[in-house]
């Protein structure tokens, strides 16, 4: 059966006709974080709000027809903190942390009288000044957002949307005017590296799979983004999702796979939605199936759930996934292009960098060269979360500095509640849980995989977790162990052990059971693990312990030697004291104690006996005057 | 200048001779690398981390998984590999009940022998888990969670080799635990008993279940006869465990061990194999003639009776209805040693000595005891027996050779080969050529039944008849050969199979061999006895043929029926599985089950279970009907199977279960 | 017990059925059918285990083994407000183990009694739901709730308490 097949061209120019012919266009961000804050209350607020003022505005783009206003949703435009956004074209403004009740206010002045609402603008938190449009805002300005920029923009339900931006043309390019070694010729040419952590050239890895002779192949996105803290693979999943499959197709074209997979987390309801509906529309559209752009070949794509296993996003432990087994890696080398999804030679790559295929197909591998760094070229999406003012996605050439990325995109370190705290930065961990820390000496280095492998650490998939001067290090170190052994598939006997033992002995740190010899275990057994595991997750799994011990040796000696905690966050080993300077002599506290371990005169400063004091916290409940601390 | 297919192993070059992996190489030029998870016959698994090497440009790789290319540069024992290897064994210990000095595997494990030669002298590891519940409840095996490495040969074994998959891996991470379904005990599941876990378990997480006391018990009581049986695969086995070589037959130190321990009498299962050998053959060539229920399955094995009761029920009938060895000495021995030996009946105690976990189970099966008696008392394996005679202290090399005791002792080769693969078939065919070419053969042998693949098929002429034979071993080949019978792909006459690999000589109740070459010198050493016998073919065994003059009559005949036949019965596989479907409450209601075990299921089970349950709604009848779906009537052959109130019916169609339902439910 | 009852176990032993055959009984699509299963019975229960591992011609244990890899798959029946917490990096570090403690105690449970007797409450922690901006999260039967506060999450509960009782 022929399916009905679209013409791009055609698409393309009646989809801007209709957008021509359409005044405005108001653009709610709807991924995840901005729902979660109400995102679709606001645009359901102002769609009454413009009907009421009998305002002609379409929710889709139907027809050409002239209507004053076109309502739409996109996905994550990565200013999470500020959310619900809400953009105005063409003037360009952005809106931010804005209200169901805001709507009426936007629709008069904003829709109808042209003019910014001055109270909804972001305002600069230093100079307090209002910024309109998106560009000029610090958080914007500085990223290049050439592969997600378009997340923030179009309907991600609206394949025809896509069309109009060129979608689909670079597939089209390559099954029609390229051979599958010139496809991955122009990916090689290009010095693109996966995005998923290994940062493998991408290239290669197609000629790799292209060379090996089977009728059978498989392409596979790996959307099985489960570092904590990383969510660059959802906003694209969210956002643009046929950017996507686009690369998907592009992939098989590359390699002569006719069956591909999408494999997304289950814990992304609604990256999952919206990509099984872009596979459902380009199958309808004949983008999907047989005789692509009439080439007589096929490419289908199946959609596939997580079942809520981390270690599923290490290749091999997915295609067992797939098979219908436990999640558990397999030995390579076989390596999947050899060997992978039923033994056939299989591709599998990361959404962001299936994202970007097309944009190098469409645009040519030397304009992507112009971005980035020699080895490591274009971009990289980065979740910024952690006590930074501005949090959220970000995307910035490679090249980027840390300092640019924390201090001018990221608007500068904050203090626990917040606040602005230009001195506090500590640390940066980079990678998640297979990643390392960056200090303050790495602030100026210009981050590429090369440069950030070379100081211990590893740019993984793009999760930068800061840490203010209030962060204990050994218990970040802790944090990750512990996610790592919860995730460890059970396989080989150093991750599944190693790692159990390890979080015991990090415990024992921080229960101040330990001493130096503790230390030197941990090493030796860290090692151990990095070198003899099976998989990526087992070799990484001690990336923050060994890059903590390496940049924060004292504070981790403090906890030894000492039994102190230099920052005060580990409770077992907090010296209880009462801030004589704050102490009124109230003798509230007193009263509380259960065991006596406060002594003072009347309005005197009270003193609190360590070796009595049994840190139920009672204390610190009654003073009024915040003068106990370490309890 | 290195050939062209040659690496360099620690500096020096080795050829390669397209081996599986790295790992053989390495082995095959006597280093004999450490792994708990490689198993030559299962695959590639890669967890245990101990083979690891260093290959100039690959980094640190483990050999199992990596084949042997021309120019690799590796290296096996650097510092780095030497420490890792020790810190991965000290990961194991620090969970592992270092009990050594009591448990059943000392000396045989291979975790404890890895331990002593990679040098770990402390654990400095604490153990942090709690204890798991042993798993002792059926006749075989008995489960120790709280040894096991997780190495995963297990697991491998049941579902690649015997196609079962009683056991698989569960949970995740640090959590993650060898055990049946849903946490059960194996009693509860489909285990067939052939205890190949236990043979691969490189520690003592499964091991046979001892039944040692028992014996001792039995020899300390005054009131009790206590004779043996022992099966050929353990003559050529058992002095393994005391130093000397596979293969190398110790039938008469065996048997001096035995006596002294206190066995007042030691006989041969050979003789009974011999027995069977004359009822087996006699009943196949009715059969041939005939033309019916072929092809005839040997049963000898029990843990491919058991397979066969669980997954081809539809191939029962073409089991052959002969006892085995063991259980034919345990008949023979309850219904003429009294009368013999002058004792009461009840004083007689049978312990056979076996290779095998599964012949636990067969002596305990119901059909197997008379008057609730059991023919076989006790089943001891080979490893037990060596166990006792270290118990009692006794210098095994040292001992003067005795001889069996007769008539019960005395064996032809043919009964002897019964314990390698192809053995009962050739001892078969050694019989059979005399019946059915009238010429008699003294030496007859049937080499090309002989040796240690898988499957093997043979066709041969004797006489006007043609025979087509296939020989396995590893009960998934005999699944698939079955099932290839069962569309009409292949066809045979006779199909012996056997579960372990090998046969009985690599037994679960074998000593533990890390060494593969141990199985070829099994079966060589019983091929040797064969030769060195005076007797080859069980027919021409006097004392056996005394035997039928004065107590069995006829071969199959009445007598022989009744003491060396039985018959089989399809098996549930899970206890007590079962769900409402139709979610109603049980009370005074009309129970309506229908099975929906493998068997029912691929005859349309599931079709029949909708069809009952749009007519019980249609009908209005669902609050005085509760349909429940149930695993397995035991009646595999004839399903689909549902039971109606106290009805059952066997090929049930949808117009019966309505027929049904209109009787009783009127009634009710 | 209600004709309802009667026909909503009917109906669902019925939807594995059609799960099994739309899957063509593949044994490979193991996970998307205990998916949609799960969806069926809000968990997986033991007997309706065996009867996929029957159908599929696989051994129970090796289908035990897949089910309870999986975080997702929940082999003990769920209540019926299922709340999430996220322990994601950046709601750890804002507090998402005062909001679990918080819950825990309210509702008298333990990380080895996740559900509540009378079945209306499982509180879980689970990996990062990549709403990090938003940090600490916790998602009530899909609803997702952001920045939230120990005494939020209690209010929540109190709420669909309230709205139980009515």
């Amino acid at each position: 059966m022929i399916v009905e097949k679209i013409d791009l061209n055609t698409v393309q120019n009646d989809f801007n006709r209709k957008m021509a012919a359409v005044k405005r266009r108001v653009i709610i961000c709807a991924g995840t974080g901005c729902v979660a804050n109400g995102a679709l209350e606001v645009y359901d607020a102002l769609a009454a709000a413009i009907a009421e003022r009998k305002l002609d505005v379409v929710l889709e783009l139907k027809e050409e027809k002239p209507a004053d206003i076109y309502l739409s949703k996109s996905g994550c435009q990565g200013f999470c903190q500020a959310g619900p956004l809400v953009t105005v074209e063409p003037e360009g403004f952005l809106y931010c942390k804005v209200r169901p009740g805001d709507a009426a206010e936007i629709v008069e002045q904003t829709l109808i009288g042209g003019a910014a609402v001055q109270r909804l603008l972001y305002k600069h938190p230093v100079s307090g000044q209002a910024i309109e449009k998106q560009d000029d805002i610090p958080f914007y300005k500085r990223q290049n957002r050439y592969v997600i920029g378009d997340c923030g923009v179009l309907n991600p339900e609206c394949i025809e949307e896509y069309i109009s931006r060129g979608g689909y043309a670079a597939a089209r390019k390559a099954f029609t005017q390229m051979s599958p070694e010139a496809v991955c010729e122009e990916i090689a040419t290009s010095g693109l590296r996966g995005r998923g952590g290994g940062g493998f050239p991408t290239g290669k890895k197609w000629q790799l799979t292209l060379a090996q002779q089977n009728a059978k192949k498989y392409v596979i996105c790996n959307g099985d983004e489960g570092d904590p803290g990383a969510f660059m693979d959802r906003s694209l999943m969210e956002g643009n999702p046929h950017r996507v499959l686009e690369g998907m197709m592009i992939a098989a074209r590359a390699i002569g796979a006719d069956e591909g997979y999408v494999y997304v987390r289950a814990e992304y309801p609604l990256a999952v939605q919206r990509v099984r509906k872009a596979v459902a529309d380009a199958e309808a559209a004949g983008l999907l199936g047989d005789n692509l752009f009439g080439s007589g070949l096929s490419f289908n794509v199946i959609v596939m759930e997580g079942a809520g296993a981390f270690v599923c996003g290490e290749e091999t432990a997915m295609i067992a996934s797939i098979e219908g087994q436990r999640g558990m890696p397999r030995p390579k080398p076989p390596f999947p292009a050899q060997s992978g999804l039923w033994g056939k030679p299989t591709v599998i790559n990361n959404v962001e960098t299936l994202a970007t295929v097309p944009l190098i197909i469409a645009q040519g591998s030397s304009i992507y060269r112009t971005m980035g760094t020699e080895g490591s070229p274009g971009t990289k999406t980065f979740a910024l979360t952690g006590h930074v003012a501005n949090t959220g996605l970000i995307e910035v050439p490679f090249g980027t500095t840390l300092r640019e990325i924390i201090f001018q995109i990221g608007g500068g370190v904050t203090d626990r509640f917040g606040n602005p705290d230009p001195d506090g930065f500590k640390a940066v961990q980079i990678g998640g849980p297979s990643g390392g820390c960056l200090t303050a000496d790495a602030l100026d280095l210009p981050l590429d995989f090369e440069s950030v492998k070379g100081i211990g650490a590893m740019i993984g998939s793009g999760g930068l977790v800061v840490m203010n001067q209030d962060t204990c290090i050994v218990q970040v170190a802790r944090f990750f162990m512990q996610f790592t052994q919860n995730e460890s598939c059970g396989k080989c006997v150093p991750c599944r052990e190693g790692t159990k033992q390890m979080l015991a002995l990090l415990d024992d740190i921080i229960e101040g059971n330990a001493d130096e010899q503790t230390l030197m275990l941990l090493e030796d057994l860290a090692q151990a693990v990095q070198l003899g595991s099976l998989c990526g997750l087992g070799k990484t799994a001690p990336n923050p312990v060994l890059s903590t011990l390496r940049y924060f040796r004292d504070e981790y000696l403090a906890h030894v030697r000492q039994k102190r905690c230099p920052t005060g966050q580990c409770k077992a080993l907090a010296q209880p004291e009462i801030i004589a300077a704050l102490c009124k002599g109230c003798g509230a506290c007193v009263k509380k104690c259960p065991v006596g371990a406060i002594k003072g005169e009347k309005r005197q400063p009270h003193t609190l006996d360590a070796e009595v004091c049994v840190k139920c916290g009672s204390c610190v409940q009654v003073c009024k005057f915040n003068a106990i601390v370490g309890v | 200048m290195p050939d062209k297919n040659t690496l360099l192993l620690n500096g020096k070059p080795v050829a390669i001779d397209n081996e599986k992996n790295l790992l053989e190489v390495i082995r095959k030029a006597n280093i004999d690398l450490p792994t708990f998870c490689y198993h030559s016959e299962l695959s590639v698994y890669g967890a245990c981390r101990l083979c690891i090497v260093e290959i100039d440009g690959m980094g640190i790789q483990t050999s199992c998984s990596i084949k042997a290319a021309p120019g690799m540069v590796v290296r096996t024992h650097t510092d780095r590999l030497r420490k890792m290897r020790r810190i991965y064994l000290e990961l194991l210990l620090a969970n592992h009940h270092q009990t050594c000095t009591t448990c059943v595997k000392s000396s045989m494990c291979k975790l404890q022998d890895l331990a002593a030669k990679m040098g770990v002298t402390e654990v400095r590891f604490k153990s942090r888990q709690g204890s798991k519940p042993l798993d002792a409840s059926n006749p075989s095996l008995v489960r120790d969670p709280n040894k096991c490495i997780l190495c995963g040969d297990c697991v491998r074994a049941c579902e690649e080799l015997q196609g079962v998959g009683a056991i698989d891996f569960a949970h995740r991470g640090a959590g993650t635990t060898v055990m049946p379904a849903f946490g059960k005990e194996l009693k509860q599941v489909d285990c067939v008993y052939c205890g190949l876990c236990a043979s691969v378990c490189p520690t003592g997480a499964i091991t046979p279940k001892p039944q040692i006391e028992a014996v001792w018990s039995a020899i300390g009581n005054p009131q009790k006869t206590v004779v043996a049986q022992i099966a050929p695969a353990v003559r050529v086995a058992l002095g393994e465990m005391f130093g000397l070589e596979a293969g190398q037959v110790t039938t008469g130190k065996i048997v001096a061990a035995l006596k002294m321990l206190g066995f007042d009498k030691v006989y041969d299962t050979s003789y009974a194999a011999d027995l069977t050998v004359l009822e087996e053959t006699s009943e196949f060539l009715v059969r041939k003639t005939k033309g019916e229920k072929l092809p005839q399955f040997t049963s000898c094995c029990p843990a491919w009776v058991k397979f066969a009761e669980q997954y081809l029920p539809q191939f029962l009938p073409n089991l052959s209805s002969c006892r085995s060895p063991q259980q034919m000495f345990g008949a023979l021995a309850k219904h003429t040693l009294p009368e013999q030996l002058k004792i009461d009946p009840k004083a007689l105690f049978v312990v056979s000595i076996m290779p095998c976990t599964a012949k636990k189970f067969e002596a305990q099966r119901p059909e197997f005891a008379a008057d609730g008696v059991p023919d076989v008392d006790a089943v001891l394996t080979t490893q037990e027996l060596g166990q006792m005679i270290r118990q009692a202290g006794i210098r095994f090399n040292d001992l003067t050779p005795d001889s069996l005791d007769m008539p019960m002792g005395f064996k032809t080769g043919a009964g002897v080969i019964f314990g390698t693969t192809g053995g009962v078939t050739e001892a078969v065919l050694r019989f059979a050529a005399e019946k059915l070419t009238n010429v008699k053969n003294e030496n007859a042998e049937f080499t090309d039944v002989r040796g240690l693949e898988g499957v093997r098929e043979q066709t041969l002429t004797l006489g006007d008849t043609t025979l087509k034979i296939a020989i396995v071993h590893g009960l998934k080949n005999a699944k698939l050969l079955a099932e290839a019978v069962a569309k009409g792909e292949r066809q045979y006459d006779f199909i012996e199979v056997m579960a372990c690999p090998g046969g009985c000589i690599s037994g679960a109740g074998q000593p533990v061999a890390f060494d593969a070459k141990t199985r070829a010198r099994r079966a060589e050493g019983l091929y040797n006895t064969d030769k060195t016998l005076q007797l080859h073919a069980a027919q021409d065994n006097p004392y056996l043929q005394k035997c039928y003059r004065d107590t069995l009559g006829e071969i199959g005949g009445k007598t022989a029926h009744r003491l060396l036949h039985t018959h089989y019965h399809s098996r549930k596989r899970f206890e007590d599985a079962g769900f409402s479907v139709s979610g109603a409450d049980t009370a005074k209601k009309l129970d309506v089950c229908v099975c929906v075990g493998t068997s029912c299921y691929v005859r349309g089970s599931q079709k029949l279970m909708e069809r009952t349950l749009e007519f019980v709604k249609a009908e209005g009848l669902a609050d005085r009907v509760d349909v429940r779906a149930t695993f397995c009537f035991e009646q595999c052959d004839r399903g689909p199977t549902v039971r109606i109130g106290k009805t059952v019916i066997n090929k049930c169609t949808i117009e019966q279960v309505r027929e049904e339902l209109q009787k009783q439910v009127v009634a009710v | 017990m209600c004709p309802d009852c009667c026909q909503t176990a009917t109906r669902k032993f019925e939807k594995v059925c059609e799960i099994l055959d739309k899957h063509q009984c593949d044994p490979c699509k193991l996970i998307p059918i205990l998916q949609e299963v799960q969806k069926v019975y809000r968990y997986l229960p033991e007997e309706v285990l065996t009867y996929i591992a029957t159908g599929l011609g696989l051994s129970p244990a090796k289908v035990y083994g897949v089910a309870s890899f999986y975080a997702n798959f929940s082999l003990t029946p769920k209540g019926k407000y299922v709340v999430h917490i996220c322990d994601g990096t950046a709601c750890h570090v804002k507090g998402s183990g005062l909001i679990k403690d918080a819950l825990f105690k309210k509702l008298s449970l333990s990380q080895d009694k996740k559900t509540t007797e009378d079945m209306l409450f499982t509180v879980e922690a689970v990996s990062c739901l990549g709403a990090c901006g938003l940090a600490p999260v916790l998602t009530i039967n899909g609803k997702v709730y952001g920045q939230v506060t120990p005494a939020m999450a209690e209010s929540l509960i109190d709420d669909i308490i309230a709205g139980e009782k009515k």
